[in-house]
């Protein structure tokens, strides 16, 4: 009985953080698509700042990080593909899981850890010091002052940077194609390309918008929910980054299933 | 209910308070406050660490909700009201912080100029002077530059009432204004205050546990222990009370604090059921 109950109360809690995950994200969207259409304009000075610190600052690390993906991707797949003579298949399996997989993922991890956590520690540390409340006070929304500009820049530099890390994955696999499977740059390129239908790279970056509106609806949520004191703001930060890399997982697997069935 | 609005029809009443619970969780933090403020009046709550007037000023500006009972705004029910209502009172009030708020990534300049910003369709030349202007009114001319963490503490608290001055409110409300500071600058932000009140006669609501600026600025006085208030009145009957919480609030009698657990818990639960008996002692 004691158990049951637990796991009701469990069951509830995750419900009803999801629900307010998803009232945040809604909102936010609705201050991003809708509210500037209602004389509400949308701060986008600040939106490009933060499309400029959760993307083009993002490059460096997550070309590397993806990149060297790609080179183990080419030789996992070369290890098993070898036995068969089939080392051509390489560049196909490379692209292929890339896209529709790694890339968004793996980009949305190095997201968390760089802007996730970042969201989740400046509105903490603004609710600590009551910025927040002073926010309220001046009838200036939170969520449209601090929430939407960080929204409008994450659905936005998701998928860019996801086509960039798509393409650094397949060059880090041919790499491995060039110096141990026969190919030439070129004919690695252009093996990798035919191999991709539109619909691969397009589930991809449906799925990397989602995990943008995903991160940036945990981060700043946990953000909004941290207590009094310094250490909570740490606290928010670690949860936050925890929180999302589960919550983007979640997602995943709901899009890669429904793309499943749908014959994406 | 019919008889707060016929009361409330009295334009002079800003802010009427009338039987107001709060409680986080389980805990009841306030047990049924009734006061009025006047157009033009300043009002000093009064009270010690943990009486709960803090919790009070954040309700009354909407930042925590009311378990139940009225706080009438203008003669707006805040409860009651939509977002959209409360968004234009909050407009027409302004609020400085115990810790000044301000926003650490903008320049003073653009704290003072953000309501502005975001509620007029001034342009940015008339905000600019308007900033100014501002700056000047709390003695801080020339400081638009500054980033909030170059201030000093006093400084910055003179920042956060310009911010708070920006859309010209008719109700101040100031969370401890001189906590953290040294007494010569807490006493220029009392001067602040009192200026505030001579030349805009800005009806203004303070919240502090500081006797000597309570006495300074106040026109009428509230002391609150406990969650519930104890007296109400002009300084001069605060001065004269003879009211036994009072005289120990006003003459610093120490109290010895509550060391152990248990007596805590039982002075916790035992607030609970006596709730509201002393609350609602109006006009002493």
């Amino acid at each position: 009985m004691e158990l049951v109950s637990q796991i009701g109360g469990g069951v509830l809690n995750g419900l009803a953080y999801i629900g307010s995950l998803t009232t945040l994200a809604w909102r936010a969207a609705y201050f991003t698509f809708v509210a500037p259409f209602r004389g509400k304009p949308l701060r986008f000075q600040r939106a490009v700042s933060q499309a400029l610190d959760v993307g083009v600052l993002a490059l460096p690390i997550l070309s590397l990080i993806t990149f060297f993906i790609g080179l183990i991707l080419a030789l996992q797949s070369a290890y098993e593909l070898r036995k068969f003579g089939a080392l051509d298949l390489v560049a196909t399996a490379v692209a292929i899981s890339m896209t529709r997989e790694l890339g968004p993922l793996i980009t949305a991890i190095v997201v968390i850890g760089r802007s996730g956590s970042a969201f989740a520690a400046e509105i903490g540390t603004m609710k600590v010091t009551e910025e927040i409340d002073a926010l309220e006070t001046m009838a200036i929304s939170p969520i449209h002052f601090l929430v939407t500009p960080k929204f409008l820049a994450m659905i936005v530099m998701l998928p860019c940077l996801t086509i960039w890390a798509n393409s650094m994955g397949i060059l880090g696999g041919a790499l491995f194609g060039v110096a141990q499977a026969d190919f030439t740059w070129g004919r690695y390129i252009r093996t990798s390309i035919d191999a991709l239908f539109l619909r691969d790279i397009v589930t991809g970056l449906i799925k990397s918008v989602m995990f943008g509106m995903t991160i940036t609806a945990v981060g700043c949520l946990e953000g909004l929910n941290t207590g009094a004191g310094a250490e909570e703001v740490g606290r928010s930060t670690t949860r936050a980054v925890v929180m999302s890399i589960f919550m983007v997982v979640v997602v995943d697997l709901v899009f890669t299933m429904l793309f499943f069935f749908l014959g994406g | 209910m019919d008889r707060e609005n016929t009361e409330l029809v009295d334009s002079d009443v800003m802010v009427s308070v009338r039987d107001l619970h709060v409680s986080y969780g389980d805990r009841e933090i306030l047990h049924g406050i009734n006061f009025d403020v006047k157009r033009g009046e300043t009002l000093v709550i009064l009270g010690g660490s943990g009486s709960g007037k803090s919790t009070l000023l954040r309700t009354l500006v909407g930042l925590e909700h009311a378990s139940s009972g009225q706080i009438w705004i203008k003669g707006k029910d805040i409860a009651t009201i939509s977002q959209e209502e409360m968004d234009e009172i909050r407009k027409r009030i302004g609020m400085s912080f115990q810790g000044s708020a301000l926003f650490g990534s903008m320049s003073v300049g653009e704290n003072v100029a953000l309501p502005l910003r975001e509620h007029t369709k001034l342009e940015d030349s008339t905000i600019e002077i308007m900033l100014r202007l501002k700056l000047e009114q709390v003695g801080l001319a020339g400081f638009e530059y500054y980033m909030p963490s170059q201030l000093s503490g006093g400084m910055m608290k003179r920042a956060a009432v310009a911010r708070a001055l920006a859309m010209d409110p008719e109700i101040l409300f100031f969370d401890e204004p001189s906590a953290g500071l040294d007494p010569i600058i807490a006493a220029g932000i009392d001067q602040l205050i009192l200026e505030l009140k001579r030349a805009f006669r800005m009806t203004i609501i303070v919240v502090t546990h500081e006797l000597a600026s309570a006495f300074l600025i106040a026109d009428r006085m509230v002391l609150i222990d406990k969650g519930n208030i104890v007296a109400i009145g002009t300084t001069t009957e605060m001065r004269t009370s003879q009211q036994p919480r009072v005289r120990q609030f006003l003459d610093r009698v120490a109290e010895p604090e509550v060391a152990r657990e248990l007596d805590y818990l039982q002075m916790l639960t035992e607030e609970r059921r006596s709730g509201g008996v002393a609350g609602g002692r109006r006009g002493t």
